[in-house]
């Protein structure tokens, strides 16, 4: 008998080379992850736009996220109080702080079941010292580059498909927004700012999912704004489109105008015949 | 004679000589209907039909039902290189390169809801005069099959292009055989030819879209028209007009002209909102493929009440012996409508069950006269507009922020409340009406004069009604009915009454116990005579005669 066989059959050895399994496959799970995503990660900050920044920040944000950015939870907040409770937004990235500042989604004008857009209370320059100071903290997804949002060569067609895959199951076919569940909606997408659709995608705001570089890569991002761009702006072939939201405004307008002038005309080649 | 007028008598002459129809057509052309707007509903839908298979036969030149998948390219670039089925495919080159497509496209649909919704109309002044009443039940029952085969025969159209929404509606209609008890998956297959959706099912749907279901309707339209050309249209009641006699006018030329011209309005407004208005843009939806699905997917407004159906219904399943049992999709998909359309079809019976009347009734009822019928109705309509709403539940938490679990949670507790509160309001309204009507045949009609008496007190002045009120009035008497009664318990000889008929009793009872009885020609008299008589002291004779 060698000295090894019984070693090898020993029943800490098969927990051993579990354990050594799965230490590996983190290790390469972690490489392999840190590999994918230095295009986030990489995030160069301006530091002439942090001072400013942080100025804007504890005036306007801070109350709710918290001075730390680490967010405040809702315990926290009195219970007879607003609910001044915000996430955190270390990681966040500026993506997500253009995205939601810009669009007037933030800071917040009036709690309900969501945020809502509106007119952004900061200038353009305000937006980007307030990114530069969040994304000062921790890296996180970057505002896109204009390069970025050259969606000039992009492939339409394929852009409609990942936009019907990705997108239109609660956006709508035609970008028109949709209701989601206990008072939530996916907005109408506006085809007039790229910039903010791209952000969206790589930030998730709200019930939206994050489609990262990872799922949908930047080459995928610009078609779909492609497509979205080329449909909001198409003609109609067939005449006045009743809001492309598909067979209920039909139904009600064969309802109303169509049946109601053909009953007007039962109505006038009866009274005729007196 | 001139020689056109020559020419004429001639070839007609030749064609009498052979088929002999100048004798038939003497007496057909003469044939008397009578005329009231709510008469033309039914027409409607007939004009539609027409033109949907007009349209559809041009659209069969274009349409290529296979499921083969072919690559796009074609005009529209958004959908350039998109793998899709040659369905989609020709569908698209109908809308964008065939001449005149999309607008025949867009008629052929636009009509399809016209149809439906016309049909759905008609019947409902058919239910609400009780023109389904004897001799007419059968006539009644075929309404209800053509109502249902439209139906059937739309989804199949709209299920037909197959781009993503036709291809989720495809999906519901799986998932409703699906949910079938015990043979489900079996039929599912069945249809399918396999797996959903797999490559058959499109050329199947083509036949039963173009020839079998159209088919069928045009038998069952013909013999629908000819049952109505034969017992003789109903009328309302009017001075002259009876159980016997029909009021109106020839056929020839009066209602060939009006028919005809009407058949020109109905193509025409059509043929306006589809050259107005986009349906189904079958381009923005793209291919189906079974991962996607748009926000918003809906039926035609037609399926849309079983979508609503569904949406509202509580997530139920039962697992029995391994079998999931999905109440969820059964009772709203399968079994609701199951009994919605039973109970349609049996009405008549059913009415003629609680009056115990076997006459023969070609006067139609003014709806307020059958206060019960009337009540069940709006009841039933109230159910069905309920679930219609539900069934675009989510474009209304949309367009009004609302929630949508809250409308759905509204919807299930009104689906409940509602009916029977509409059916009490309504029964109360029409029972209401007939009292005024009773009021104004004793009483005479209101004249808005008001008359200072010697004694210094004021009363209004009222007038005797027109014949024609009078006789509008007076056929209350025939939609009268009195709840049936029970014979004696025990007859002359000791013998114990059968207990049949206790249902039709219960049933009499719950339509007619509630009822206002229509005054006799003795009480008329007498109020008529006290109207004329308030009229003569304040104007001179005849003053006021003309009324409504």
């Amino acid at each position: 008998m060698s000295a090894g066989t019984p070693r090898r059959r020993r029943p800490a050895a098969a927990a051993a080379l579990v354990t050594v399994g799965l230490v590996a496959t983190g290790a390469l799970y972690a490489a392999v992850g840190s590999m994918a995503a230095p295009a986030t990660a990489a995030t160069v900050v301006s530091p002439d736009l942090i001072k400013p920044g942080e100025q804007l920040y504890k005036e306007g944000c801070s109350s709710c996220h918290g001075l730390d950015l680490a967010g405040v939870p809702a315990e926290s907040v009195g219970k007879g109080g607003a609910r001044a409770n915000g996430p955190s937004l270390l990681g966040v990235g500026a993506a997500a702080v253009d995205f939601q500042v810009s669009t007037g989604r933030m800071p917040v004008g009036a709690y309900g079941k969501q945020v809502v857009r509106g007119r952004s209370s900061y200038n353009d320059e305000e937006v980007a010292a307030l990114a530069a100071y969040v994304a000062s903290f921790a890296p996180g997804p970057a505002i896109p580059s204009e390069q970025d949002l050259d969606f000039k060569d992009a492939n339409l067609a394929e852009g409609g498909e990942l936009f019907r895959t990705n997108c239109a199951q609660c956006h709508n076919f035609a970008g028109q927004g949709g209701a989601l569940s206990n008072g939530t909606y996916a907005p109408a997408i506006s085809p007039k700012s790229p910039r903010h659709i791209w952000e969206a995608m790589l930030t998730g705001p709200q019930s939206m999912p994050v489609f990262a570089d990872t799922t949908v890569n930047p080459d995928e991002k610009r078609a779909i704004i492609k497509y979205i761009t080329a449909i909001k702006s198409s003609p109609n072939p067939g005449g006045a489109p009743l809001g492309r939201v598909g067979p209920v405004s039909e139904g009600l307008l064969m309802w109303t105008i169509g049946l109601g002038a053909l009953i007007a005309c039962t109505v006038w080649l009866g009274a005729k015949a007196r | 004679m001139t020689i056109a007028q020559r020419a004429a008598a001639t070839t007609t002459t030749w064609i009498d000589d052979r088929i002999g129809a100048g004798k038939w057509l003497k007496k057909n052309l003469r044939k008397v209907f009578p005329d009231h707007w709510s008469f033309m509903l039914g027409e409607i839908a007939l004009y539609s039909f027409i033109l949907l298979l007009l349209t559809g036969v041009y659209l069969t030149l274009f349409f290529n039902p296979s499921m083969k998948e072919v690559v796009y390219n074609g005009s529209y670039a958004p959908l350039n290189g998109i793998k899709m089925t040659q369905a989609y495919d020709s569908t698209l080159r109908i809308s964008f390169d065939v001449r005149g497509g999309l607008l025949v496209r867009q008629i052929h649909h636009w009509a399809a809801l016209l149809f439906v919704s016309s049909v759905s109309v008609h019947m409902l002044r058919v239910f609400f005069t009780g023109a389904f009443r004897k001799p007419r039940e059968l006539n009644w029952v075929i309404g209800v099959g053509l109502m249902t085969l439209a139906i059937l025969e739309g989804f199949a159209g709209y299920s037909l292009p197959d781009d993503l929404l036709s291809g989720t509606g495809l999906r519901i209609a799986q998932g409703i055989v699906l949910a079938i008890p015990l043979v489900g998956s079996y039929v599912s297959t069945f249809l399918f030819g396999g797996e959903f959706p797999g490559t058959d099912f499109i050329p199947r749907l083509y036949s039963i879209h173009i020839l079998l279901i159209p088919g069928i309707l045009l038998g069952m339209l013909t013999a629908h028209l000819l049952l109505v050309w034969y017992q003789k249209h109903t009328q309302f009641p009017g001075p002259g007009r009876t159980n016997k006699n029909v009021v109106g006018f020839p056929l020839f030329p009066v209602y060939v002209a009006k028919a005809g011209g009407f058949f020109f309005i109905v193509s025409g407004v059509i043929v306006l909102i589809s050259a107005l208005f986009t349906i189904n843009p079958i381009w923005m939806y793209g291919p189906y493929t079974p991962d996607q699905v748009t926000a918003g997917s809906q039926p035609d407004w037609y399926i849309g009440w079983l979508d609503g159906a569904v949406r509202v219904m509580p997530n139920w399943e039962i697992v029995l012996w391994g079998h999931n049992l999905s109440l969820n999709i059964l009772v709203p998909a399968l079994i609701v409508p199951g009994i919605m359309f039973t109970l349609l079809g049996l009405y008549p019976w059913i009415e003629a069950r609680a009056t115990g009347d076997r006459r023969e009734h070609h006067l139609l009822d003014r709806p307020r006269n059958a206060p019960t019928r009337t009540a069940l109705g709006a009841m039933g309509l109230s159910f069905y507009l309920l679930i219609w709403i539900s069934g675009g539940n989510d474009l209304i938490a949309q367009a009004f922020s609302w929630s949508i679990n809250a409308i759905t949670w509204t919807i299930r507790v009104l689906l409940i409340v509602l009916p029977p509160i509409v059916f009490v309001i309504t029964r109360r309204a029409c029972l209401g009406l007939q009292r005024k009507d009773r009021d104004k045949l004793l009483h005479g009609r209101e004249t808005g004069i008001i008359q200072r008496l010697p004694s210094g007190a004021y009363q209004e002045v009222h007038a005797p009604l027109t014949d024609d009120a009078k006789a509008k009035i007076l056929s209350a008497r025939e939609s009268y009915y009195e709840p049936i009664e029970a014979g004696p318990a025990v007859d002359a000889n000791g013998v114990a009454a059968p207990k049949k008929g206790r249902l039709a009793r219960r049933l009499s009872k719950f339509y007619f116990e509630q009822r206002v009885t229509p005054p006799t020609d003795e009480e008329i008299a007498e109020g008529q005579h006290h109207a004329a008589d308030d009229l003569a002291t304040v104007r001179p004779a005849g003053q006021i005669t003309s009324g409504h």
